[in-house]
């Protein structure tokens, strides 16, 4: 299968005046890994959730592979597994019994239930809690299940609403593997997530949305590209000095960022500039105690998206 | 981990016929309903606290406050036990709101809107579990009014009539409640929002003391609510005499209840996330 799984356009929810979604669109290309970036209120579970019919859009359309998430919702639900923002398993029941109930509410049949849930509980490492219940599990524990749980009908299109949040160091990696396994073997996933490493492990594809708009998009490193190649973060002994540094900087045309005594400026010129950014601020302002050159990350992209509108680079 | 466990599928099954549907729909709500009745198996204070609290009124007024009560006619505990029984289910059914204003609030809701499931089946499954809860709790307070002297002049006959017409009160009241927590996603506060409800409902009506002592206006309340007259039905087939007039109007009350609120719930349900 080719082209797009989802297509999305100029989607629109309001909840009261709160515009979350304000004519968001993009596609997303089967069988990719996509990743839905942005903070905390910009529309990312609103998203999700439209897309996998929790929720109604006011306006705009979205189909997943090829079918409108309105009109045809029931069917949207036989090829869609959703796991949402908080691990939605019953803590009364083994994680055992939560996968086989929602295998067959999600019409696999009774022994394919069974069989399934033996399965994804071996391959998420559960099978030891198997018989456990689940308010006994650790939270990285319940993530799993919970993503366990949305692919028991082997759904070809996967939405994770920020799947590691609040998870530790070791089940994030382990439920990174768990997005790459399934991406591997053909599954579409849009992911959301605040964490831009995350973002840049895992995607494909990114958008960066805010106020439920698309912000920026394209590959992990297009979005790097883009947003300059050189980061320099400076650190002074005292913010006076950071201060003047950044306005000696941004009178020779950079824009430099302060925090405390620490200053960052992105610079996309090139190698060639190490060498300019130095030499501008020689002489004129005391010297920094450390200096350090780096690629940008996908932090610096959204910072300076969320903190200069959209207008930089 | 292995690729076959993951491996997607890779289209959408064709559409069902309509008996396949509601065939499908049978097992998911039975599916639904075992959920419910392990949980509340797992969480055996619940269950304790619904037959505990109804139990202590039965000791409380058989040995403590009954003695002071005069009712012509009629032993006072058989007086007592159809009271007790609506008392113990319509305050038992406050646990279908909090139960599912808890999984609202736990997500689980909101998966179960994204599974190829029937909608209906959420809320018709958990509403027959606590059919089967309430048989239960029903069954243990017969057995605790036989302990305590209750014995029913209108013979096993009247009785099971009496309990069957509780049970119908309780599957109405849980549709209530079903309506009430599909709003309130915080059980304390659902839980809050319907004990004032019951509590008014149970103590204005004729379930512990006759209403001929209260004021008119709390009279004309009192006696035209469905706790009264499910409790006054009861009494007539317990009790023995003319009760068909009486039983209508409890099955009346119970209808309506169960109409009105079973299609308010699953027009909620229907339009939660518009």
């Amino acid at each position: 299968m080719r082209g797009s799984a989802i297509e999305v356009t100029r989607l629109r929810k309001s909840f009261g005046q709160v515009k979350a979604l304000n004519g968001l669109s993009f596609d997303v290309p089967a069988g990719s890994v996509f990743g839905l970036l942005g903070p905390n209120g910009s529309g990312k579970t609103t998203t999700v959730s439209i897309l996998s019919t929790a929720l109604r859009p006011d306006g705009g359309g979205a189909t997943v592979l090829g079918l409108d998430v309105v009109a045809d919702a029931a069917r949207v639900r036989q090829v869609i597994g959703f796991a949402g923002q908080y691990a939605a398993v019953d803590a009364n029941l083994t994680g055992r019994e939560n996968l086989t109930l929602i295998g067959r509410l999600s019409r696999v049949g009774r022994r394919a239930a069974r069989v399934r849930a033996d399965e994804l509980l071996a391959g998420f490492g559960l099978s030891t809690a198997a018989d456990r219940l689940a308010r006994t599990y650790s939270g990285g524990m319940r993530r799993r299940l919970d993503v366990a749980a949305a692919l028991l009908h082997r759904p070809p299109v996967l939405f994770l609403d920020e799947p590691t949040t609040g998870l530790d160091p070791e089940s994030r990696a382990a439920l990174w593997e768990s997005v790459r396994d399934l991406a591997r073997s053909g599954t579409t996933v849009l992911l959301t997530t605040q964490y831009l490493d995350e973002a840049d492990a895992l995607a494909d594809q990114i958008v960066v949305i805010e106020s439920g708009q698309v912000a920026e998009t394209g590959t992990p490193a297009e979005l790097k590209a883009r947003f300059g190649t050189v980061v320099f973060q400076f650190g002074y002994a005292d913010a006076a000095d950071a201060e003047s540094a950044a306005r000696v900087l941004a009178a020779a045309g950079y824009r430099p960022e302060r925090d405390g005594t620490g200053l960052r400026v992105t610079s996309d010129s090139g190698s060639g500039t190490v060498t300019t950014v130095l030499r501008t601020l020689d002489g004129r302002v005391p010297d920094p105690v450390s200096v350090s050159v780096r690629e940008p990350t996908l932090d610096d992209v959204f910072r300076i998206l969320t903190s200069q509108g959209g207008e930089a680079a | 981990m292995s690729t076959t466990a993951l491996a997607p599928a890779r289209q959408a099954a064709p559409r069902q016929t309509l008996s396949s549907q509601v065939t499908a729909t049978f097992w998911d709500t039975i599916d639904v309903a075992v959920r419910n009745l392990r949980t509340l198996l797992r969480t055996p204070q619940a269950l304790i606290f619904a037959t505990i609290q109804p139990m202590i009124f039965v000791l409380l007024f058989r040995y403590a406050f009954g003695g002071a009560i005069r009712v012509p006619g009629v032993p006072y505990v058989d007086y007592l036990m159809p009271g007790v029984f609506a008392q113990s289910v319509a305050f038992g059914a406050l646990g279908t709101a909090v139960g599912l204003s808890a999984d609202l609030r736990s997500g689980l809701l909101v998966r179960f809107r994204t599974l190829p499931m029937a909608r209906v089946a959420v809320l018709a499954g958990r509403t027959l579990a606590d059919l089967a809860r309430n048989l239960l709790v029903v069954a243990v307070m017969t057995a605790i009014g036989f302990a305590v002297g209750f014995r029913s002049p209108g013979g096993a006959g009247g009785l099971l009539a009496a309990l069957g017409l509780v049970v119908v009160f309780a599957y109405a009241m849980s549709w209530a409640c079903t309506a009430l927590g599909l709003r309130i996603s915080d059980p304390e506060a659902a839980q809050a929002a319907g004990v004032p409800i019951v509590f008014l409902l149970v103590f204005t009506s004729a379930a512990f003391v006759p209403t001929a002592s209260m004021p008119g206006w709390l009279q004309a309340f009192g006696t035209h609510q469905p706790v009264d007259a499910l409790v006054t039905a009861e009494r007539a087939l317990i009790l023995g005499g003319p009760a068909a007039h009486d039983v209508l109007v409890s099955l009346a009350w119970s209808g309506g209840i169960l109409l009105v609120f079973a299609l308010l719930a699953a027009r909620s349900y229907a339009r939660m996330g518009r």
